[in-house]
């Protein structure tokens, strides 16, 4: 079971966004995307998230062809949090996040349960009840991603599950974006494929399994953190030089730019 | 789950629906012929059989074949209005956005003045066919083909803008304004009163045919719409959002569209153009029990239908014995309502 693309092309009239794609995730791996602006970082996941259809290629879920899937069916499996939103309307937190549940049928009291849970995790109980638009740009971001986690909280019939993060960190300040990925981490512990677009490579040595290197559209290198975070590789996509050390407590790279 | 809030909104609706009954009862009982409540209440009752009938029969007359009607279809027509509005609004994440305001009751006015005008040349066979249903199902049409072409007029591959959709309201009010004014020079002089009637709103001559085709088509309308609360609900995170949490916007967003003319069309069908109460009803709704549409939309039925009521009272007695168009009255409270919305929206700085 896995999440994967096959020699996936997107172009748009004689632009080519993405070029012959090939990769997985699998249950239960945190697979973090990185590569400059304008390497097809974005269309690679409104690909992935049905919202652009694909010219060439396959993408297939646990084992069926993409095609093969409902809308609803999608929705059981994967979560999407989106960059921004655009909600405008007076939503409470916990409504908004309610809105997670939609795709499920298991019940009203269950339902509370998990999204009372979801809220924790993000740290938004105190905000529980304020109205949305209110917030700041990083509490509606914890609020949009408690709304994924209550949607892919339960284990799926239909299979593995699967969270497509568009950079998540974005608008958080440095405790949050630290809370945020221990979160994808943990749900990648209890076996969900996590996939993350990042921009900070620290990051993604810090929380990463493996990495996938876009460049141009195209793949341009992707293997574990170890293998990819090295300055020959790092040079050539984003022209600066840096240096790897292990990080003096958990020995994993970091990254230090010269 | 939020039971605060769903607790009011299930104390408002009933209330609402007290409030509509008073309301209906009292409704029957004003106008230029004054009637006293246990009048009215008599014929309403004598009629399911229970008891004798003790009042003069032109009183009869009036509450059966002019008031009971006139209220009932003031009902329909509110409710009609005020749950498309909140729909269209849901559907275009936006709150300003009213079926009046970006054309589409302009547009359904156009087709039932040209079936009026039209009737007995052009449009004949389509009269023979569909009857009574006629100026319904055209002016159904014309408030469908309008909402499709703002609707694509106002979406690029940015996403709909609602800048865009109301500056073509502006333009498809001025051509279909046009287009009934071209109707009027065609008219004779029997069609013109139609026709002023028409572009001002109003319920008074209803009849029960009126109520029966308004009926059908608002209450299909109406109660589809309802089902797709829950799918309005995730549209307002946005379109993409909406399907990643497994809705269908495209088959929502077709069907909401055309369930919104076909009320709206029949509303404007049967009482003209009457503005802004798709407007106001779903913002007071908003303000009071928040933009969930389980709730919203059933408490605009509600309140849609009772603000028209009261609008129908006031229509047929400021001037009584004279009758003031009640889309007359509806503009004076919508008008000022909707500027007062665009400079709250513009001072917090968030435009349109």
């Amino acid at each position: 079971m896995s999440f994967s693309v096959n020699h996936l092309s997107l172009s748009v009239g004689r632009k080519v966004l993405l070029d012959n794609l090939s990769f997985s995730i699998n249950p239960g791996e945190l697979v973090v995307v990185l590569g400059p602006n304008g390497a097809g970082k974005s269309s690679l996941l409104k690909v992935m998230s049905g919202e652009h259809s694909f010219s060439e290629g396959d993408m297939q879920i646990n084992g069926a062809s993409y095609r093969h899937w409902s809308v609803g069916d999608i929705a059981r499996m994967v979560g999407v949090l989106p960059q921004s939103s655009q909600l405008v309307f007076p939503f409470t937190v916990l409504e908004v996040v309610m809105l997670g549940r939609l795709p499920h049928s298991s019940g009203r009291v269950r339902d509370a349960e998990i999204v009372k849970q979801v809220i924790d995790r993000v740290d938004m109980t105190h905000l529980m009840h304020a109205a949305y638009p209110s917030l700041s740009g990083g509490e509606k971001q914890r609020v949009q991603l408690a709304r994924v986690l209550a949607q892919i909280w339960e284990e799926s019939a239909l299979g593995a599950r699967y969270l497509l993060l568009d950079e998540p960190t974005s608008a958080l300040d440095v405790a949050h974006q630290q809370l945020t990925l221990q979160l994808a981490r943990e749900l990648a512990g209890k076996g969900i494929g996590v996939m993350a677009i990042l921009h900070d490579l620290n990051l993604a040595a810090q929380y990463g399994d493996r990495i996938v290197m876009l460049r141009q559209g195209a793949i341009a290198a992707q293997g574990s953190v170890e293998e990819i975070l090295k300055p020959e590789l790092i040079r050539q996509l984003f022209a600066i030089d840096v240096s790897i050390l292990p990080h003096p407590v958990s020995q994993r790279p970091m990254v230090v730019m010269l | 789950m939020n039971l605060q809030r769903e607790n009011r909104a299930q104390w408002t609706m009933g209330l609402l629906g007290i409030f509509l009954l008073c309301t209906l009862v009292v409704s029957v009982g004003v106008g230029p012929m004054s009637l006293s409540l246990s009048d009215s209440l008599q014929v309403a009752i004598s009629r399911i059989g229970l008891i004798e009938l003790n009042v003069p029969p032109h009183v009869v007359v009036v509450v059966e074949s002019i008031r009971m009607p006139r209220t009932v279809l003031g009902m329909l027509v509110g409710a009609a209005l005020a749950v498309s509005g909140a729909a269209i609004q849901g559907l275009f994440r936006n709150p300003l956005a009213d079926p009046g305001l970006i054309g589409v009751s302009g547009g359904a006015a156009l087709a039932a003045v040209a079936s009026i005008v039209w009737g007995g040349t052009v449009l004949k066979p389509l009269h023979d066919l569909l009857g009574i249903y006629s100026l319904p199902m055209m002016a159904f049409l014309g408030g469908f083909i309008t909402t499709l072409l703002v609707a694509w007029i106002a979406t690029s591959r940015f996403g709909t803008s609602i800048t865009t959709m109301l500056l073509a309201g502006v333009a498809i009010n001025i051509v279909t304004g046009a287009g009934i004014g071209i109707f009027t020079y065609m008219a004779d002089d029997a069609m013109l009163r139609t026709l002023t009637f028409w572009q001002m709103g109003s319920l008074g001559g209803a009849t029960w045919d009126d109520v029966m085709a308004a009926a059908t088509m608002i209450m299909v309308a109406v109660v589809l719409i309802l089902r797709y609360a829950k799918s309005l609900n995730a549209l307002l995170l946005g379109e993409s959002e909406a399907r990643h949490l497994g809705v269908d916007v495209g088959r929502i967003k077709v069907a909401v569209i055309l369930l919104s003319a076909l009320a709206v069309g029949a509303a404007v069908a049967v009482s003209g153009m009457i503005g802004f109460v798709g407007l106001v009803v779903p913002h007071i709704v908003r303000m009071s029990l928040g933009p969930d549409h389980r709730y919203l939309l059933a408490a605009s039925a509600l309140l849609g239908a009772l603000f028209l009521l009261l609008a129908d009272m006031l229509s047929r007695t400021v001037i009584a014995p004279a009758e003031l168009p009640i889309g007359l009255i509806t503009a004076i409270i919508g008008g000022p309502f909707f500027i007062g919305l665009i400079v709250l929206r513009a001072r917090q700085g968030g435009g349109l």
